[in-house]
């Protein structure tokens, strides 16, 4: 029935509601069992008690039950809602990337939820959760070919069984522990964490009262922390024909396939503490609204790590596979820019190749973001009163990606002036050359 | 392109009745702050409260300086390949759109707008930050830009 092969409409795996619910499943089924074990006697209590564990579970049923999809040529469709009917339609040709995400309760249960992000102005996502963990990979690589296909006004490629994949690099726990350490996330985890243990020691009827009144934000600390190991734990970046392939997780495995050409921008992140040690963090930027109803923190990102944390020899090798032909020089911006940045002067640069602009910024956190020409959307040239003075201007460099922004900033006004001429005109001549 | 080369397009401007508009807006607002003002003057009687009248006259006459730069920033010029939209006083910006990237355009009109026969157009890209908007044009000029932009967005029409 569920046989990808076969075209006709498909139910997702019946045991996706209980999976969705996620901790709430798990919180409910607690809470009934105690109240169970606890409520003896008094059966009109059990029966009020079943039935708010039962209607959930039959609301959740029907919505299983009228939760159907299909490939229907160059679409995916989706049909769910009983009170308010949905049918919904996904052209592959706009697929920017699919994942296939497996929380820790989908890998006990073996299911896997597949997320297709598409282009659309709403950056709508196509969820399919929750699918057999073995039918989920054809179906990924069966979708992957009929977008290429549908892209390509052709007939879909047969999809084959495995597409040969070239792991490009993996990242070694040691160092992705050490990174989170010295990161922000992990460092305003220490402060907490030592306060905590400081005040323990000096006063534990302090530190108790601490503790009760600051425990959401410690748990909302730890929790970043946690979310962050285990996302990025043995990432591994590897190169396939159908894209890149993101594979990580500890407890939630998530596999993302990032198709060949939708990089709208990548960047490169240096935080003051990992610059000592040479370390750098690679980040690509799809196109795609930033966050959509009904998507968990996890979800609502389209940019994706592609390096968590690695030297900038291997950075760079990363960089060479998606942005080939990048600008390799950067200038500096004119002295007096001191007065207007005098912190982020010594960081601020920007170069330029035929089809690629790299720009440089931030003195604690150092961020160089190279954007392919191809993919430019506008250019923008921005005078504040202070930059006038001084007879500087800002080009600002937009692309469809909504978390990576290259700026030119702080330029002599004939260098940004000139800057703006060129960059429309070698964007002009790539979006020709696409189009042919 | 260069400073001159920026100077040579064939710059177009909003209508000379959105300045009108502006002004307007200016003396409303000025008019009511200096009733209000005359009010608290008559019944205060003090030197401060007709100083603050003075202040009022100035500072709605300084509104009024600002609000006529600030339409003569704008202007759109339609080239080749792209339009061009510059704007702005204090922060003086300039857009390049391509035709190829427009994603759609709208046209809006709000009721001040519409009893001066006004349009606003907008020039929607896949980017959130490329701010492409033109107030102020003329409703046959706004339908005009309009239709030209659709003709040769779809003409140029480039994928993500």
């Amino acid at each position: 029935m569920r046989s990808p092969d076969v075209d006709g409409w498909h139910r997702l795996h019946p045991l996706s509601p209980i999976v969705r619910g996620g901790r709430d499943t798990i919180t409910v089924a607690f809470l009934l069992l105690i109240s169970l074990l606890g409520a003896r006697g008094s059966s009109s209590h059990l029966i009020v008690e079943i039935g708010i564990g039962v209607v959930p579970v039959v609301l959740l049923f029907v919505s299983w039950l009228v939760t159907r999809w299909r490939i229907d040529g160059d679409d995916l469709r989706i049909e769910l809602g009983v009170l308010r009917r949905q049918s919904l339609r996904f052209p592959l040709s706009q697929v920017q990337a699919i994942d296939v995400v497996r929380p820790g309760l989908a890998r006990i249960f073996g299911v896997a939820e597949l997320r297709l992000r598409t282009a659309g102005s709403s950056g709508a996502v196509a969820r399919l959760a929750y699918l057999t963990a073995h039918e989920v990979e054809p179906l990924r690589v069966r979708l992957l070919a009929l977008a290429e296909g549908a892209r390509k006004h052709e007939v879909p490629p047969e999809p084959e069984a495995a597409i040969e994949e070239h792991v490009l690099t993996t990242v070694p726990t040691g160092r992705l522990i050490a990174s989170i350490l010295i990161s922000n996330v992990g460092i305003l985890a220490e402060v907490v964490l030592i306060g905590v243990i400081v005040i323990a020691i000096f006063s534990p009827a302090a530190a108790a009262g601490v503790i009760s009144a600051g425990a959401l934000w410690i748990f909302t600390t730890l929790t970043l922390v946690w979310r962050r190991f285990n996302q990025e734990y043995r990432l591994s970046l590897a190169e396939a024909p159908d894209g890149l392939r993101l594979r990580s997780g500890l407890i939630a495995l998530s596999a993302e396939t990032i198709r060949p050409g939708r990089v709208q921008a990548v960047r490169m992140v240096e935080p003051l503490l990992w610059r000592p040690l040479g370390w750098c963090r690679l980040e690509v930027d799809l196109a795609g609204k930033q966050r959509s109803k009904g998507e968990g923190q996890a979800e609502r990102r389209p940019l994706r790590t592609v390096l968590p944390v690695g030297s900038r020899a291997l950075a760079e090798e990363l960089l060479e596979r998606i942005v080939p032909d990048r600008p390799r020089v950067q200038s500096p911006p004119p002295r007096r820019v001191l007065w207007k940045s005098p912190l982020r002067f010594h960081m601020l640069a920007w170069g330029r190749s035929e089809t690629c602009v790299a720009t440089t910024s931030g003195r604690i956190r150092r961020v160089t973001v190279w954007a392919p020409l191809e993919k430019v959307q506008s250019l923008r040239r921005v005078q504040g009163p202070f930059q006038r003075r001084l007879r500087l201007a800002t080009v600002h460099v937009d692309t469809a990606g909504h978390s990576v922004h290259a700026a030119i900033r702080d330029r002599d006004v004939s260098e940004a002036d000139r800057a703006l001429a060129e960059l429309s005109e070698l964007a002009r001549a790539e979006r020709r050359a696409k189009r042919r | 392109m260069s400073v001159e080369e920026a100077k040579s397009e064939n710059w177009l401007r909003p209508s000379p009745r959105l300045l009108v508009l502006r002004r307007l807006e200016v003396a409303a607002l000025t008019l009511v702050a200096l009733i209000v003002m005359g009010i608290a003057a008559s019944i205060g009687r003090e030197a401060i409260w007709l100083a603050c009248l003075g202040g009022t006259l100035l500072l709605g006459l300084g509104m009024e300086r600002f609000a006529s730069r600030r339409y003569h920033s704008w202007g759109y010029a339609e080239r080749e390949d792209d339009l061009l939209v510059r704007r702005g006083v204090m922060f003086s910006r300039l857009s390049v759109v391509p035709y190829g990237r427009m994603q759609f355009i709208d046209v809006s009109a709000g009721p001040l707008e519409r009893s001066f026969r006004l349009a606003t157009v907008r020039m929607h890209t896949a980017a959130a930050a490329s701010d492409a908007r033109i107030p102020g044009l003329d409703r046959a000029e706004a339908a005009r830009l309009r239709d030209r932009l659709a003709e040769v967005g779809e003409a140029q029409a480039a994928g993500l």
